[in-house]
Order: C-alpha cells, then sequence, then structure tokens
C-alpha cells in the first residue's frame, strides 16, 4: 500500500512538470497552430542561465525570477526571429523550424556551459515529510513545484478570462481578420503569446532540474511526456493540459514502479493510443462536426 | 495533367544529373581525397604517431565520458612537450559519436581510411565498439583500451581489441564476494541498469551472493528517458522488499538519483555501488546542496564502491599530484574528478606501450609488446594489468574502499583482490608502481 | 518550345525526348541516374563508397516518409521506429539462417509493412499533432522493447550482422554501395509509379479534401492505412540495408533522433518529393562531416567542435525552411521553371490542416486555403 501512495506523489509531482510544459505547447497551439518542439530545449536554457546565477552565490529566488524573466524574453526573440516569417506557408515548415531550434539551442548550451550533469540546489527540502509517524515521499520542495504549477494555471486562467489582453489573444487565434480590423495588433499578441508560453516552459525547467539533474539534453524526455499530456487532454485545453499532466505523471510511475522502468515509454504509448482511440482530439476536445 | 507529369521528369532528371554532379564535388573535395598514399606504416611517420578515438562529446551519453579523452590527450601533449616518444609526436584525434553506433561506424571508417590512424585508443562504449570490432579487426588496426566493461574485448577471433577497465563481471564477483564475506547482511537489494553493464555486473554478484540473501531486484532503463522520471518508484520498491543493503550497478546519473530517492523516503540501506558509478566528485555535484543546512554529498557516506586506481581525494598520493599537474598545464579548465583520472591513466598505459614498443613501431609489434610486458607497465593501477596471449582484459582487481566525509576520505576496508571471469578469487600482495621516469621530466 | 510535341513524348529544351508513359519513364530516368551511380562507385575510394551506400538507405527511408507525410498528409514522428523494426527482423533473420540475401530484406520489408498497417488503424481517426503525438511515443518505446525482451533482441549489446560477400574481386565497400543504391533506384521507381497509380491521386485526393474525396466513393480509412503500411515498408526495406552496412543492430542507432533526422532530410530535400529524398539523404550523410571540417579548421576543442557540428545542423534546417521552403527539389523546380519556363511548379505540399493566422502572412505570399470545417 505505501508503494502505491509512494507512487501516486511521485507521479503527482512530475505530472504537474509536464502539465507546465504541456500548458506553454497548448499556448502556441492555441495562438499558432504550431507543435513548438523547441519548448524544452528553451527550458534548458533559460534554466542554466538561472544555475549561473546560483553558482555565483545568487539567491535561489532571484534566479527563480530571473529564469522566467529570461522565458519571457527568449519565447518573444523566438516568435520574432523565427517564426514570424513563416506564416503562410506550409504548416509543416515552423515545426520544423522548432525541430531545428532544438537542436541549435541545445548545442549551444552545451558549447557555454559543457556537457556534465549537475545539480540544482532548490530553496526547498527535498527531503520527505512526516505526517502521522508515516514518512511520505513528499517533500517540501514537491508542494513547491505543485504550487507553483497552480499559480501559473491560475494566473494563465485569469489572463485569458478577464484581461482585455486574454480577450485579445482569444480574438487573434480565433479569428484574426476581424481582431485586426478592430485595432487588435495580431502580430504583438503572437509574440506575448509564445513569451508566456515559454515562461511556463521556463517554470518546468527550474522545478525538474532539481529532480532530474541538469544537463543539455535533460527537457528531452520531459518535452515528449509533456507533449503526451498536451495531446492527452487536448490541445486546445489549458485545463487538459493539466489533467493530462496528472494523468501521464500517474501512468509513468505506475508502470515503472510495477511493471519496470524499461516499460515507461512503452506505457505512455499506449496511454496515448487507448485515450486518443476514444477522443481523438484529447480528453477535453469540443466536439467537432461528424465526418462522413 | 500532361505539364505537371513533363514538369516532373525534367525536374526529377535535372536534379539528379545535378545530384550527381554534387555528389560528386563532394567526393572529390579534400576531406574525402582518396589518392593520399598511406606510408610504410600506417599512421606512423618520422615525426607522428596518428591515434584515434569515438567517444560521446554530445548527446544523453555525454555527461562526465566527455571528459576522459581530453584527459588522455593532455597526456599525449604533455609527452609530445617532452620529445614524444622516440622523437615522434602522437595526434589524438577525438571524433563524437554522441554514443550511436551508427555515427560510429562513419567515423572509425574514416579515420582507418581517410585519416589513417594507427590505433583505435580509448574509445568508448559496448554497443558502439561492438559495431566496429570486426571491421578493425579486418583491418589489422589495434582497438586498444576500449572504454567498456563488456567482456567482448578479449576473444580470440579477434586478437587486436583490448579491454582496460576491469570488466563488469569481475567487478560485481569482486563486490559480491564483500558483501557476502564482511558485511554479513542477509537482506540485498539490486538496483540495475538494464543494459549488459547491469546485467554482467548481477552476475558477477551472485556467483558470490547466495540467492536467498537476495530480497529484491529492480532496474532501470539507461536511457534519459528511463531516468526522466526519477528512480523513486524502484527505490520504494526495495523498500517494501525490506532490503538493508543494495547493490547498485548505476551510473553516477541514477547513483544519485537513487540516493535522492532514499533520502526522500527516509530509507538509509547501506550502499555498494560499482566504481562505474560510484565517482565522489561527481556525486557530490550531482547531489548539490540537497536540502537547506543538510550537505547533500552527506549522502554518500558509509557507501562502500571498489577501487582500482588510487582515490582521487588522496591527494598526497604520487600518481594524483602527477595527474593534476599534468591535466592543469594541458587541459585548460579541466575537472578533477575519476573521469579524468581515468583519462590520464588510460594515456600514461598508451604512452608506456608505445616507449616499449621500441623505435621500430609497427601494428603487430605493438600487439605482442602489449601481450608479452604489459603486465610490467607503471600505471596508476593498484593490480597489475593482466595482459597476455590469451587475456586482453586489462587490470582484473580492486579494492573494497568507503567513502566519509561527503567524499573528502576514501579509505580502503578490504585487501586487493584479482580474480578472473571464472576463477577463484585471490589476494593481491603487491606494492603500487613507482612513476617511471618518463613523467619526472617537469 | 514547340507546341506540337508528339503524343507519347515529351520534350526538354531542344535535346532529350522523355516517353510519356509513366513506367517507361521512371525506368529510364533510373537507368541514367543508375548509370552515373555505377561510375561513382568505381571512381572514388572504399570510404566514399561505405557513404554512397549510407546515401542509399537514407533516400529510401525519407523517401517512405515523403509518401506519408507529404502525399498523404500524415505527420509521422516515429518513422524511425519502422527502420528499427526492419532492421531487427532483417538481423534477427541473418543471426540465425544462412539464407540469399534477400530472403531477410525482404522479412525485414514485410514484417515493417504489417506493423505499419496495425500502427495506420488507430491513426486512421488521428489528425495533425495527434499523429504526430503517437507516433512520437512509438518511436520512443521501440527503443526500449529490445532491451525488456533482450533474451531475443540481445538488449543492449545488439545483434551482430555479419557483411555480405561480395563477388570474386569486388571490394565490400563497393558491392555494399551496390546493394543499397539499386535498392534505392527500384524502391523510387516503385514508389514513382504507385503515386502516379490511382493509389496515388486517391492519396492525394484524401489529404485535400477528404470529405469530397470520400463522396467520390473513395475509402479515407483505408487508404491511410495504406499509405502507412507502404511507407513502413520502405523504412523496412532501409532498415535492412542499414543492418548490413552497419554491422549491427543495437537500440542505441534508433533513438529518437534517427525520426528527426529522416523528418529533416525530407523537409531539406523537398517534402512529397522523390527527388527530394536523395538531396535529404545528402545533407544527413555529408553535412556532419562538412561541418566537422570547418570545425577543424579553426582549432576548436572537442567538446566546442562536438556542438558546433551540431549547432551548424540545426541551422541548416532553419535556414532552408526560411529560405528555401519547399527545399532543394521545389527550389530547382521554380529555379527550372524561371529560367527554361517549365509550367509552373507544385507547389510545397500542405499538410492538410489550417494554415496558420492569414492575418501575418507577408504581404506578397498566397495563403494555401484548404478548406476545413473546425474552427482554430
Amino acid at each position: 500500500m505505501s508503494l502505491f501512495v509512494d507512487l501516486t506523489l511521485n507521479g503527482i509531482t512530475y505530472g504537474v512538470i509536464y502539465a507546465a510544459v504541456a500548458l506553454g505547447l497548448v499556448l502556441i497551439w492555441r495562438a499558432t497552430r504550431i507543435l513548438n518542439f523547441a519548448q524544452g530545449a528553451l527550458a534548458t536554457l533559460t534554466t542554466y542561465i538561472a544555475v549561473s546565477l546560483l553558482d555565483r552565490s545568487i539567491n535561489y529566488w532571484f534566479a527563480f525570477a530571473a529564469a522566467l524573466a529570461a522565458g519571457l524574453v527568449v519565447g518573444a526573440l523566438t516568435e520574432r526571429v523565427f517564426i514570424r516569417p513563416l506564416y503562410g506557408k506550409p504548416e509543416l515548415n515552423p515545426v520544423v523550424v522548432s525541430i531545428g531550434l532544438l537542436i541549435l539551442v541545445e548545442s549551444v548550451v552545451g558549447a557555454i556551459w559543457g556537457s556534465a550533469d549537475r545539480g540544482f540546489t532548490p530553496a526547498f527540502s527535498q527531503y520527505g515529510v512526516d505526517i502521522f509517524n508515516d514518512h511520505l515521499d513528499f517533500s517540501r520542495f514537491d508542494i513547491f513545484v505543485l504550487g507553483s504549477v497552480l499559480v501559473l494555471m491560475l494566473a494563465m486562467l485569469v489572463l485569458f478570462r478577464w484581461t482585455s489582453l486574454g480577450l485579445k489573444m482569444r480574438a487573434g487565434a480565433f479569428a484574426p481578420e476581424v481582431a485586426r480590423l478592430l485595432g487588435v495588433r495580431v502580430g504583438r499578441i503572437l509574440t506575448v503569446g509564445w513569451a508566456l508560453a515559454t515562461l511556463a516552459g521556463a517554470l518546468a525547467g527550474v522545478l525538474v532540474a532539481p529532480l532530474v539533474l541538469l544537463s543539455p539534453n535533460m527537457m528531452d524526455p520531459i518535452l515528449v511526456y509533456g507533449l503526451v499530456a498536451a495531446v492527452l487532454g487536448g490541445l486546445d485545453s489549458p485545463v487538459g493540459a493539466l489533467v493530462g499532466g496528472v494523468v501521464t505523471g500517474l501512468g509513468i510511475s505506475y508502470v515503472g514502479g510495477y511493471l519496470g522502468s524499461s516499460m515507461e515509454t512503452v506505457g505512455a504509448a499506449v496511454l496515448l493510443i487507448a485515450v486518443l482511440s476514444v477522443r481523438p482530439e484529447g480528453i477535453f476536445s469540443r466536439p467537432r462536426a461528424r465526418r462522413v | 495533367m500532361t505539364n505537371v507529369i513533363r514538369t516532373r521528369g525534367r525536374a526529377v532528371l535535372f536534379g539528379s544529373v545535378l545530384g550527381s554532379l554534387v555528389l560528386a564535388a563532394a567526393l572529390a573535395s579534400p576531406s574525402s581525397s582518396a589518392t593520399v598514399r598511406a606510408p610504410a606504416v600506417t599512421g606512423v611517420t618520422a615525426t607522428q604517431i596518428t591515434l584515434g578515438t569515438t567517444t560521446p562529446l554530445t548527446g544523453p551519453a555525454a555527461p562526465g565520458y566527455d571528459e576522459i579523452a581530453p584527459a588522455t590527450n593532455a597526456v599525449f601533449k604533455y609527452i609530445n612537450a617532452h620529445g614524444g616518444v622516440y622523437g615522434r609526436k602522437i595526434k589524438y584525434i577525438i571524433d563524437n559519436d554522441g554514443y550511436n553506433p551508427t555515427n560510429t561506424v562513419s567515423l572509425t571508417k574514416q579515420l582507418v581510411e581517410q585519416q589513417n590512424i594507427f590505433a583505435d585508443v580509448g574509445p568508448l562504449g559496448t554497443p558502439t565498439q561492438l559495431a566496429v570490432q570486426g571491421f578493425l579487426n579486418s583491418r589489422g588496426v589495434p582497438q586498444l583500451f576500449v572504454e567498456s566493461g563488456c567482456a567482448c574485448w578479449s576473444q580470440s577471433k579477434f586478437p587486436d581489441s583490448f579491454g582496460w577497465q576491469p570488466n563488469y563481471i569481475v567487478e560485481g564477483k569482486l563486490l559480491g564476494h564483500f558483501v557476502d564475506d564482511h558485511l554479513g547482511r542477509k537482506k540485498v537489494g539490486y538496483l540495475y541498469q538494464n543494459d549488459e553493464f547491469g546485467l554482467d555486473g548481477v552476475k558477477g554478484l551472485n556467483e558470490e551472493i547466495p540467492s536467498k540473501n537476495v530480497v529484491g531486484s529492480q532496474n532501470y532503463d539507461g536511457t534519459s528517458a528511463g531516468l526522466a522520471a526519477g528512480l523513486g518508484a524502484q527505490i520504494s520498491a526495495l523498500k517494501a522488499d525490506g532490503a538493508t543493503l543494495v547493490v547498485l550497478y548505476t551510473i553516477p546519473a541514477a547513483t544519485a538519483l537513487a540516493l535522492l530517492a532514499a533520502a526522500g523516503l527516509d530509507y538509509h540501506p547501506v550502499w555498494v555501488v560499482s566504481s562505474v558509478g560510484s565517482d565522489p566528485p561527481t556525486l557530490a555535484a550531482l547531489l548539490g546542496s540537497f536540502s537547506k543546512g543538510k550537505a547533500g554529498a552527506s549522502l554518500l557516506n558509509g557507501m562502500i564502491t571498489n577501487a582500482y586506481a588510487p582515490p582521487e581525494s588522496q591527494s598526497s598520493d604520487a600518481w594524483i599530484k602527477l595527474a593534476k599537474s599534468i591535466l592543469s598545464k594541458y587541459e585548460k579548465g579541466y575537472h578533477w574528478d575519476g573521469n579524468s583520472e581515468y583519462g590520464v591513466g588510460l594515456g600514461i598505459t598508451m604512452v608506456e606501450l608505445l616507449e616499449a614498443a621500441g623505435k621500430n613501431l609497427t601494428r603487430s609489434g605493438l600487439l605482442k609488446t602489449l601481450e608479452t610486458v604489459g603486465k610490467t607497465f607503471a600505471t596508476p593501477g593498484l593490480v597489475p594489468l593482466t595482459y597476455s596471449k590469451t587475456d586482453h582484459y586489462g587490470y582484473s582487481g580492486s579494492e573494497m574502499v568507503r567513502i566519509a566525509g561527503g567524499g573528502a576520505s576514501i579509505t580502503p576496508v578490504s585487501p586487493l583482490y584479482v580474480t578472473t571471469n571464472t576463477g577463484p578469487i585471490k589476494i593481491y600482495k603487491g606494492a603500487p608502481k613507482k612513476i617511471p621516469a618518463l613523467f619526472t621530466k617537469s | 518550345m514547340s507546341v506540337h510535341a508528339s503524343s507519347r513524348t515529351t520534350r526538354l529544351p531542344g535535346l532529350i525526348r522523355l516517353p510519356d508513359q509513366p513506367l517507361v519513364r521512371h525506368l529510364l530516368l533510373a537507368i541514367v541516374a543508375g548509370g552515373l551511380l555505377l561510375w561513382l562507385t568505381f571512381s572514388v575510394s572504399a570510404f566514399d563508397n561505405t557513404e554512397l551506400a549510407e546515401i542509399g538507405w537514407y533516400a529510401i527511408a525519407i523517401a517512405g516518409l515523403s509518401v506519408l507525410t507529404g502525399v498523404s498528409g500524415q505527420i509521422s514522428l516515429g518513422h524511425g521506429a519502422f527502420v528499427a523494426v526492419g532492421a531487427y527482423a532483417a538481423g534477427l533473420m541473418m543471426e540465425h539462417f544462412d539464407l540469399p540475401l534477400i530472403v531477410p530484406i525482404a522479412v525485414g520489408v514485410a514484417v515493417a509493412a504489417v506493423l505499419g498497417a496495425l500502427v495506420g488503424l488507430p491513426a486512421t481517426r488521428l489528425r495533425g499533432p495527434y499523429l504526430a503525438a503517437v507516433t512520437l511515443a512509438l518511436a520512443l518505446a521501440v527503443q526500449d522493447i529490445p532491451e525488456k525482451f533482450s533474451s531475443l533482441f540481445n538488449g543492449d549489446e545488439g545483434i551482430i550482422v555479419n557483411p555480405a560477400t561480395p563477388p570474386h574481386s569486388v571490394p565490400p565497400e563497393r558491392w555494399l554501395a551496390w546493394i543499397t543504391l539499386f535498392s534505392a533506384l527500384v524502391t523510387m521507381v516503385v514508389l514513382a509509379n504507385f503515386l502516379r497509380s490511382r493509389f496515388g491521386r486517391a492519396l492525394r485526393a484524401v489529404r485535400d479534401d477528404e470529405i469530397a474525396a470520400a463522396a467520390s466513393g473513395l475509402h479515407p480509412a483505408r487508404l491511410r492505412v495504406l499509405a502507412f503500411a507502404v511507407s513502413a515498408a520502405t523504412a523496412g526495406l532501409a532498415g535492412g540495408l542499414f543492418a548490413l552496412w552497419s554491422g549491427i543492430v543495437s537500440p542505441d542507432s534508433f533513438s529518437l533522433f534517427l525520426s528527426i533526422q529522416l523528418l529533416a532530410g525530407m523537409v531539406i530535400g523537398g517534402s512529397g518529393t522523390l527527388g527530394g529524398a536523395w538531396w535529404g539523404a545528402l545533407a544527413l550523410v555529408y553535412v556532419p562531416e562538412w561541418s566537422m571540417s570547418l570545425s577543424g579548421h579553426f582549432n576548436f576543442s572537442s567538446g566546442i567542435s562536438a556542438n558546433l557540428q551540431n549547432a551548424v545542423f540545426g541551422v541548416l534546417i532553419i535556414a532552408i525552411m526560411m529560405v528555401a521552403p519547399s527545399g532543394i527539389q521545389g527550389w530547382l523546380r521554380s529555379l527550372g521553371s524561371k529560367l527554361w519556363g517549365w509550367p509552373g511548379h507544385r507547389r510545397a505540399v500542405a499538410t492538410g490542416s489550417t494554415p496558420l493566422p492569414a492575418a501575418i502572412s507577408s504581404p506578397h505570399s498566397s495563403t494555401t486555403s484548404t478548406t476545413e470545417g473546425n474552427i482554430p
């Protein structure tokens, strides 16, 4: 029983990290219909920026904030420089550009900071907490992980529902021509969308680094699981990103714990196929017109 | 419709003609010249010996391993600065295969056929080197000191291949022997990497540890995807099985993850770790500051591992001093840990081999020298190399050491053992070798 | 340009006539290309022949992906998985049985085709990124299966494949180049005919407008499965040849990066085109080598140089996408259109979903407007 509890807690912690990655993917998909494969690599970059600050004995919170701010900047720059010129071209092209960016950013990171695995010191203890004489594999840091992703989700929710920026972003995605006619600077809105998405990725990066050790390729599998999570939940649904993330995290944790770690990727694939067979566009997809 | 057909046909023809021209141009470019005449002994001239290697410098397998080849190269640079070997400078071409056998095949063939290397020295990885073992042996190119503990490098059908580090079965036997004889623990758990590294290690362990003592056995997938979710599940399972001692056949990243997971579960078994995954500076860096006020490296205290060279923290050791002085001069920005020590040790072995092979250097002469006098080489190893006509393994022994002080203190807790894959375990009583004259010039 | 071209031939600017019958034309092109390649294999060194052989199997794999993604409009990020299937099937056959080479290779093709059809079945309901995610997950999973069933697949160490014995007096590298290049040419002819056949037309129809295609009596689901099977079979062939070329079949050769490489190669060469497969293969084999000699000139440390090679590959992908989005083959076609007035060039292939927001498209480009019912 205790194994089950430990696996569940483990799964939730990793699950919300996949959810943060998924949220970034969903944001970009909703706004621009692009699958951003560079999401993970950009998060790795921002995490290394944070770790350079930590190496210089700078306070964790400052480094944390710097990573998030770097996420905003890097995301905006990426959209402006690499993605904007591709609008109107075949849809596969920005996806391939994002793959090219993935390779480029990871090699730049490797060249600047080296390939060595690194630890990443969080501000919270990673030592599990004791509840009712029982030791749980759930540390203060894990609580922090959960909390910060939830805060992110709430902030996004508030942004989209109740601010004019959010309204403009939704308009820009649904009906760009109309939005433009109404004075919305659609281009600028898309830049903001990318910036926010990369911020979500940056958060995922600093949260996962203490758990899996930082290296240039750290985010590769996290990106894949984040994509699985986004797709499971429905690429148009931010709520789906959270649910999909937790489901993915739990699924992988249980499979790893009970069937062995080499079955984890198989488990993820099976989970994905199973869900998509029933709901081809994810759990929270809007029902589309039936195809005849 | 016919327009489209005509266009496509023309485009394909045009494209294929152009493509052939580009291809021919590519093949004619200097890097693929087919007309360089190989000298009398490939890779050896009056002034230079050309050596090559393939190793992962990027990709998920790179962390840590990418330090080894540059450290070996530092030793070669040191020797070059002191007159070389019989007046020949060593050129060491380090190619990045990213631990992908597809790349290893192309790069190794390129090293042999275009860059005319004399020998492939210190290439890394098991599947990567298995992919080229047949090729290298068929061309008579020495495949020396493969950085892998597979038992594959000592086979009579591949006489040009040689290992260097203790192979995983031997290591497993020695660790298992120590666990069974000295630690008296009845409940042993295994956590091993699910490939030949872990599987061979477990094979060795099982030869010494009775199966009734093994209460749990977990494994993990050595790819980055396998480690992405941490090792919490496996450690939880071992804790549930009641293991009071856990043998880790893990790479450093996995060792660190296992320690972190166990600490998170308030689970404190005795850890016995393969030398592959126990390097204290590497682990300490990975563990970082595990929690506020608690030093992460303290998780290493009490860990038992095997050592076949002086521990890196023993700064008073003459070999360690030598290694550090070579690296500080010839590898800018080096990082001192087990990987760098390994690389230096391998470089020293290679240089001594070149010296012993004499001025009249040939491939067959080189291998013969290794088989006859290799066991007398003065290397940092605590046990001698075991090369002979029938044994191409290299080091076949270790002592057990205990880590304390977060890695600062590493003390032997057993005598030096030597063994073979199938033979008994014996105690080695020889003294460490002295540094040869070759390396005492400043 | 003559407008009185006879109905059975096509004129190139002033010179060569190409027959209009597809099969004959394809065979002719294949023979010409084959002749050129044969000449090359005799004129270059052993190592270059090894690289020519590598180009051969890469081209086959990329061509298969092109059929799936470019022509049928289904994004696959797991093409490398089918290469792995073909390689393992062929490798196991070669390890356990002593049969003429064609048998293990054919087994590899068959097994991959069957698995491709199986994967295609659930894929019929999935579109765009959803399909991409499933194929991605499969590509990741396929690397772990040999470890899980290590008694059969020999786990991490892999299966050793003995090289093909060449006939007397032919050097082994040249023989290998002949095998893979010949297979590649055969594959190209077969695929070209397939694409020109009613199946190919049906695939394109389904890609462009599924509802209309269904209304015209086509079966989109079956065609999608067919596309998967064909592309997987092609990948399986590439896998069997890869096993022969590399001498070992181990999981480390089939990481996600292989699928990414194949996708990149397809896009660099020109998605949906067969000629593009050759360009893509050329890029995959030679760009790392060129960037290696480039960094050799600057004498960088090995770490920097290794990362530089990858960076160059990434930059190349980005640059091609921004400058020549239809890939090299597409760019050549537009060049030919400008220089010799070839009637229009086929627009780069869309993948069947809505294009990006039209509001931000650059003023002079026209958006491809495929009609779909869904709202972004």
